[in-house]
Parts: structure tokens; sequence; C-alpha cells
């Protein structure tokens, strides 16, 4: 049998599409313009409608209003980490932010991330991530235990680290974090909460055989700085109990591990 | 000469998904210099979005799954327009660069003996896609950035969007040219090599689940510098994207609900796929609902469920409900999970669908069915290679990844995308590398076409008066919408032809506001010229295609005819004209094609 049917509902979807940005309700948005040297809010009306996001009426701002409003996104569904975001003083990301939960009325402001240097609008220099992560050391596997020449782990196994790769980069538990929120230099010395669950994922591997990771976690990428105020935590959009299940664990392996290295390679070990 | 920074690399690799990342480890592996850039922050390109996993005949649930088999089933698939060759390495090699990404770090959902899971997907005939709930592609593309980052040898440079092609006096490519996102600052590349690997065009369609990255750039930048597209008339609706509320329409989801029991029925409830289920596929299908079910179970004692044909049958099958009146209240069907799962396996084997319903959309669907509707979501035509190396018809020009054509034919299986961006970005890099270090010299700037290129992208800044580039973006959008979508005919194709000549007017015409620093008004104009071109190349062959096939079908041509089996359309870019030329189609040898023509059972 051969389907062939012309013009169903995809049709009228455009229709809808341009009414919607015509549509009754219109919010007052201050948004931070500027760069390096400076900046300001600047107020916009625009009309919105029920379902929206914040991500759409910047958006709207851009196609009606200022074409050169800087602003980071890409998959508009919460899975990408690009679109962070202080939104009436919350870091969140706007694509996942809907209008519904403001009071309708209420100007609503959007400016950058503040722990990051502003480039441009809502764009911050995030490079600061990147850096970190080239010096965490890469997984160093151990050789596949199974007789196809291919590695085994059990799903109980990998489940905690499977919590920490939820992980979508949108740096907002590192915007809250106090300790290089409020202090620039520390970030000589910090990895922040994103780098820790990486290192805490690592050292839970399965199949990695790097030894310490905890310990340098604790003297070379400043995990004694964190005293647990769980900030990084509260805002993550992925819940991913950063400190509960990956901070803490690993302050506790590396204090254990100084005093006696034995439960270590015990646990490694024991895992295979 | 205009004020540029220059820099040298053996291989320069464009596109930082997960094609240009694999291609990118393979070349700097390989000894050669390497330079990765993308447009946005490393790491969040498509790649990151795939929901549903890899596509690999490992056989650890079926262990009578092999290559054979899923050759069999892309072919088939693609209604046998693919690059027979492209598919069976596709086959064979994907098992092993599954495994590959576990000695980098990569952490799989796994079966009940330690082995990595698989999962059904439309068209697969076994439980075949290694996956991560559905959150796959972020594991796969941060297992390939980890791995690449930490193997240290890579320059990476993002924000950073190449604009064209440099090419020495023999034709070759020796750089490219393009402009840093935070200044505005232009930039160029002098190399032996250049991998493309930028994704496609599901950007130039309004209903999509594409992002802004996808403006066909790659593709543009190829054609103008004289490179062939082939297939570019097979676009990809995926059958289930949101359709409310209105912002999120055209988002993604993921094949996974079906694969993992979800049904698809109109507003009576019925489950209409039983009444969708064409020749090419009847005998390996279920007739009836019991059986459907019971496939879910055990493979073995049953076909498999209609709700999980290929793509391209599910998307007509869904318009021709809506169109019979018997669709969703937003101008969908109903996709449901809720009676069929228990919420606690619902959250755990799709929570990302779980959170984007309830945050987005107001929807539990582990109470109530998702509605959706078809959405522009993959580009099967691409840049002609070669089956092996991943050249293209110009020399130093390699491409892999969703920006190449032939791999997938007329219509692309869920979950081949992921595996195709490693077999084939692991063998563009390694062959970028061959052909780079065995080319004498080093490569330098022809400094001409850097200045016509810098001048062509700072137009829109000198004109007093033009239209804003998102007023032509979205008309483009709407228009090709509306005239060039599922179903498609010869009198709106050619209307479409019509509007791009006024479209491409419009767009040479626009003007931006504001300086070259971070201005997605001034990158918007850029990207348009791109679309235009490559939309224009998609609506050409689509004219040219009298028959309907894959993600191709003509109203006015309903069936497909065994002629046009036989060609490609390649796309060219000739004296300011983007043109068709119908190229022969390799045809595969006799034991691969008993294979794919041979029935299960
Ligand atoms: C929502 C969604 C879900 C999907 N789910 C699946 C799935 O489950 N299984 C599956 O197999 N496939 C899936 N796909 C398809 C698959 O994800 C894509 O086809 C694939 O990721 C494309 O990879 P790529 O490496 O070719 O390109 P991408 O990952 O898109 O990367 C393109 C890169 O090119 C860069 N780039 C583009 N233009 C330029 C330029 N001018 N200059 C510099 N850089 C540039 C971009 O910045 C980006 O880094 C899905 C797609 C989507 C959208
Ligand atoms: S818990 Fe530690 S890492 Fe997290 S925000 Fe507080 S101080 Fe920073
Ligand atoms: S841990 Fe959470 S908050 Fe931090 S970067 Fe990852 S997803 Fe964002
Ligand atoms: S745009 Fe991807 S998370 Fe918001």
């Amino acid at each position: 049998m051969t389907l062939i049917q012309k013009g169903s509902g995809l049709g009228q979807w455009s229709a809808e599409r341009k009414a919607e940005a015509t549509g009754q309700k219109v919010a007052t948005m201050r948004v931070w313009r500027g760069d390096a040297t400076g900046g300001r809010f600047e107020e916009f009306q625009v009309p919105y409608e029920d379902g929206e996001v914040v991500l759409d009426i910047l958006h709207r701002i851009q196609a009606t209003q200022a074409s050169d409003l800087a602003v980071r996104w890409n998959c508009k569904a919460g899975k990408c980490g690009s679109c962070s975001a202080e939104v009436n003083g919350k870091p969140r990301l706007t694509c996942m932010t809907r209008m519904s939960i403001f009071e309708s009325g209420d100007p609503i402001t959007v400016n950058p991330l503040r722990t990051f240097p502003v480039i441009k609008d809502l764009v911050t220099d995030v490079s600061f991530n990147y850096e970190v992560a080239a010096k965490i050391r890469p997984l160093k596997p151990v050789a596949p235990a199974g007789d196809d020449g291919h590695h085994r782990m059990f799903q109980e196994d990998v489940n905690r680290g499977q919590e920490f790769r939820k992980c979508i980069e949108c740096f907002l538990c590192q915007n809250v974090c106090h300790v290089i929120r409020d202090h620039e230099e520390n970030k000589q010395h910090f990895a922040g909460p994103r780098f820790f669950i990486r290192m805490a994922e690592l050292d839970m591997h399965p199949l990695d055989t790097e030894p310490n990771r905890a310990e340098r976690a604790q003297d070379d990428f400043g995990l004694g700085y964190c005293n647990i105020t769980k900030c990084c935590t509260d805002v993550c959009p992925e819940h991913i109990h950063i400190t509960d299940n990956g901070i803490i664990p690993m302050k506790e392996r590396a204090m254990s591990a100084k005093y006696d290295p034995i439960p270590w390679i015990i646990r490694k070990i024991r895992r295979r | 000469m205009i004020d540029h920074e220059t820099h040298t690399y053996d291989v320069v690799v464009i596109g930082a998904g997960g094609a240009g990342m694999r291609a990118a480890i393979e070349a700097s592996g390989n000894g050669a210099k390497t330079a990765l850039v993308c447009k946005s922050l490393l790491g969040k390109a498509h790649t990151v979005m795939a929901e549903g996993g890899i596509a690999a005949a490992m056989g650890n649930v079926y262990p009578q799954d092999n290559w054979k088999v899923h050759f069999r089933d892309t072919m088939r698939g693609g209604k046998f327009l693919n690059n027979w060759r492209m598919a069976q390495l596709h086959a064979q090699e994907a098992p092993e660069r599954v495994w590959e990404l576990e000695d980098w770090g990569a952490l799989f959902d796994r079966t009940a003996d330690g082995k990595i899971s698989q999962r059904d997907f439309g068209g697969h005939r076994y439980a075949r896609l290694a996956h991560v709930g559905d959150r796959s592609g972020l594991e796969m593309i941060r297992t390939l950035q980890q791995h690449a980052v930490g193997e240290g040898q890579i320059d990476v440079f993002m924000e950073c969007t190449l604009v064209e092609l440099l090419l020495d006096d023999s034709g070759a490519v020796c750089g490219a040219f393009g402009y840093w996102r935070p200044t505005g600052d232009f930039i160029s590349f002098a190399c032996k090599a250049v991998v493309m690997a930028t994704g496609g065009i599901g950007r130039a369609w309004k209903v999509t689940s594409n992002s802004w990255e996808y403006s066909g750039d790659g593709h543009a930048m190829a054609l103008r510098a004289g490179a062939e597209l082939i297939d570019m008339e097979f676009i990809q609706f995926h059958p289930t994207g949101m359709v409310w509320p209105p912002s999120i329409r055209g988002a993604l989801v993921t094949e996974s609900v079906r694969g993992d029991g979800g049904i698809l029925t109109n507003k009576f409830g019925d489950r209409f796929m039983f009444n969708y289920v064409p020749d090419l596929f009847r005998k390996e299908t279920a007739e009836t609902e019991e059986e459907a079910d019971l496939w879910y179970k055990d493979h073995s004692a049953a076909r498999r469920t209609p709700d999980l044909l290929p793509r391209d049958e599910v998307a007509r099958a869904i318009n021709a409900e809506v169109k019979a009146g018997r669709g969703s209240p937003h101008g969908g069907v109903y996709l449901d999970v809720s009676s069929r799962l228990s919420a606690d396996v619902i959250k755990r084997r799709l929570p990302s669908m779980y959170h984007q319903f309830l945050e987005l959309a107001d929807v539990d669907i582990t109470k109530e069915p998702m509605e959706i509707a078809p959405t522009c979501h993959y580009t099967m035509g691409g840049i002609r290679v070669d089956a092996e190396t991943e050249a293209t018809t110009i020399p130093g020009l390699f491409a892999c990844g969703e920006s190449a054509g032939g791999m997938h034919g007329a219509n692309r299986l869920g979950g081949n995308s992921l595996s195709d961006l490693l077999v084939f970005g692991k063998r563009a890099g390694e062959h970028a590398a061959q052909y780079a270090a065995g080319k004498a010299g080093a490569p330098t700037i022809p400094e001409t076409q850097v200045t016509d290129a810098t001048r062509e992208v700072l137009a829109p800044f000198e004109r007093v008066d033009g239209e804003n580039p998102y007023t032509v973006l979205n008309d483009m959008q709407e228009m090709l919408h509306n005239l060039v979508g599922i179903i498609r005919i010869e009198a709106e194709l050619k209307e479409a032809l019509e509007r791009f000549v006024e479209l491409k007017e419009r767009a040479g015409k626009v003007r931006v506001i504001g300086t070259r620093a971070y201005n997605p008004g001034w990158n918007t104009a850029i990207d348009l010229r791109n679309m235009l071109m490559v939309a224009e190349g998609c609506t050409k062959a689509a004219l040219a295609r009298r028959e309907s096939r894959g993600g191709h079908t003509r109203e006015d041509f309903p069936v497909t005819d065994p002629e046009f089996a036989k060609i490609n359309h390649a796309v060219r870019y000739e004296n300011g004209e983007v043109t068709i030329t119908p190229t022969p189609l390799p045809q595969m040898p006799d034991d691969l094609r008993q294979i794919v023509e041979e029935n299960p059972e």
C-alpha cells in the first residue's frame, strides 16, 4: 500500500505560530546588555503565550527588537546546558524556565552568570571550566575481564557513576559556589562542584586503575575549600546529588586514604 | 589585506559533534597536527541531544544478531538507495567502535550478565541500540570529549564559525576562513586536509528538532569549493515530535518510547499503524495487537509491532490520520506509554522524556498519553564521499557524520546515526591524516580568497536599510515547511523555486545592527546564504525525483519506480547556479544482494 496525502495539521502549525507572537499577554523583560567594559539593564515589552519559556521571549526580542542580543542556546529542551543565566537573580536554564511561574505583570530580570567574565549581554566566558577539565586525567582502564575480550560491569556498579554523568555542563553549580563566586583568586586552585563529581565518578569507576583520585582532588583541586553549603546541589537542573553522593564520600575517602591506603586498594580489587 | 590571525595545521576538523571529535581523535592519533573547530561551546553539538542510542550488532541481547542482519535492515530501511559499501562497513565496524567507548570511560546501561544492554528501535530486527536511559548522545559526546581533551594533543577552537574553504591553484583544499563569534575577529587556517563534520540543515524548516547550528554550512562550503552533494531530496521527518505547547513544537520524543513498549493511537484509541503496513515489511510485521504485544516479550515468538516500522512509514501514517480527522486536539496523534509500563520503569528508562513533558507541557507521561506529530529531524543527503576513505570529490576535503551522504540512502534508521559518526569519523580522521602526511610543502593562505570572503560577510553592516535577517529566516522556514515538507507535489516545488529567487534577493539585502562581537543577527545573516543554497538543492532534487521513496514522498508520483533505484541526484554549484545531475548508483555484489533480499526465518 502506498500512502499519499497532502496537507495535514502541519500547515496549521505555522499559522498558529504567527499568532503566538502577537498573543494577548505582554511581559516586561529587563535584560542586561553590555560587555566586559560595563553595561545596564534594558527594558523590553514582549508579547507572549501560555506555555512559553524565558528563552522563547529572548528569541522574540532578537527577532523583533534587538537582533544583536547575545544569548547561547542549542537544544531548547534542557539537554545541552548552553542557555544558563540568572532569572530574577536565580541561576536557571532559560529554556526550562516557564513564563507561567512568574507573577503576571511583574518585570522579569535576566542577567548573565556572575561568576564568569561577561563577553556580551547574557554570554559569559566559561573557559575556566574547560581549563579545569583538561587537567583531570582521563580513565585508565583495566584489561577486559570477559572471555570475548570485552569488559564486564554490572548495573549496580555503574549506577552512581551514571548519576554523575547526567551532568550537562550548564555550569550553574560552578556559578553559585561561593568559593569562586566571590573570590576570583580561588579559581587558581579550586576545580568546583562540576569537576568534583567528575573526579568522584572516575574514583568509583569499575574499570579505572589510576591511583589516588580522591587524594588528588583534595591536594591538587581544592576539595578542602568546599564547606558543604550544598548550594551547588540546589541549582543542578539534572538533580544530581553533588554533595551527598559526590563530594562528601570523596572527602571521606581522601581523609581515610591519608591515614590508611589499604581500603582503596581493597575497594578496587573487590569490584572486579 | 584584511587583518586576520592565521594558524597552520596538518588537519582541520570542522565540527565537534560525534563525527568531528572521533575524526580529530583519529587524525591526531595518526600523528597529524590537528585542530577541531566548532560554532558552539565544546560538547554542545547535536550529538548531545541524541536520546535513543547507538546501533551496533554486538549480539548482547539477541546472540543471533550480526553485521549481516544489521546491513540488511539498513538497506531495506534506506529503500536500497544507500551506498552499499558504506552500509556494509558501518554494520561490520560499529560494534568495535562502541566497545572502544567503554575504554574511554562510557558507562552504558548493562545486561544482567554485565554486558552493554541493547534496546529495540524502528526498523532494527533485533534489540540493537547501546544506550544510557534516554541520554545516549550525552554519554557519547562526553566520552569522546573527555578522551580528546585528556590526550591533550588536539587544539580546540570553540565558538568559531568557518565560512569558506580555501583552495590552492590546483583546486585542492589548502585551508579555511571564518570568524570568532565572541569578538567577530577573522581567523584563517592553512592546512593540508579538512574534515567536514558540520551536521545537517534542519534549521531551514519551521517545525524541527534541530538547533540554530544546522544551517548546512558544511554542505554549502563544499558546494562552493566544487564538491558534490547527493540524495539531498531525502529529509527525514521524525514521526514523534512534541506538538504542545507551541514554543516547544518540534522537540523530539525519542523512538525509545515505542522501542520500550509505547503505542500510537488516534483519537478513537485505535492502534492505527496496523492499517499502514507496506508490502516490503508485511512478512515481518505483526498482524494483530496480541502478536505485537507478544513480540515485545519474545522476538522469536512473534513478528515486530508496526509501531516500529521505519520512520518514513510512521510519519506518513500519522500525517494521514490527522488529515482524515482522527487526530488529537493540537493536530497530532497520541503516543502512550502510561498504559504499557509502570511509572517506575518509565522514569528509569525514559527519564528525560518524563521531565521534558512534565516541565514543559504539564503532562505526566506515566499517567497520560503524549500528543505527537512529525518534525524535521535529519538530513540523509550530504557531501559525496568514497566509502573507504571519506574523501570527497575534491582533493584534501573529507566528510563524515550527518554532513556526508550515502550511508543512509532514502531513509535513516534510528540509532544508525550515532554509529555512523563513530565508524566514518574514525575513517575520515585516519585518511585525512594519511593524505596530509603524503603532501609535501607548507600550506599557504590565498589572500585574495580571504579578502573576497571578508567582503561578503561584512556587507550586511554597510547597508543603511534592509530587513532584519530573522524575518527572512522565518519566511524561508515557513515556505519550506509548506512547499517542501513531508508530502511533495510538482506545482508546489516549482512555486518553492520561485520563492527562492525572492528569498535570495532579500537575504542579499539584510541589514544588521550592533558590532561584530557576539552578534546572532549578523551570524544569522551569514548562515542564511548557506541555508538558501542547500535548501534550493533539496528542492531541485525533489522535483527531479518523480517517484516516492523513503523520506521523499510525491503526491503526483505515489509509487516507487525501479528506474530511480539506479540513480543518485548529484547537487553541484556551477557558474553561480545550483544544478542537479543524475549519476549512477553503485550496484552491490551478488552475495550482499542475497543478504538484503533474503526473507527472515
Ligand atoms: C533530538 C535528537 C535526537 C537524536 N537521537 C538520535 C539517536 O538516538 N540515535 C542516533 O543514532 N541519532 C540520533 N539523532 C541524530 C544524531 O544525533 C545526529 O545526526 C548526529 O549527532 C550528528 O552528528 P555530527 O557529528 O554529524 O554533527 P553534530 O553533532 O551536529 O555536530 C556538528 C558540529 O559542527 C559544528 N559546525 C557546524 N557548522 C559549522 C561552521 N560553519 N563552522 C564551525 N563549526 C561548525 C557545530 O558547532 C557542531 O560542533 C538525534 C538528533 C536529534 C536532533
Ligand atoms: S557544597 Fe561545596 S562545592 Fe557545592 S557550592 Fe557549597 S562550597 Fe561549593
Ligand atoms: S553538575 Fe548539575 S549544575 Fe553542575 S554543571 Fe552539571 S548539570 Fe549543571
Ligand atoms: S538550550 Fe540546551 S539546555 Fe537550554
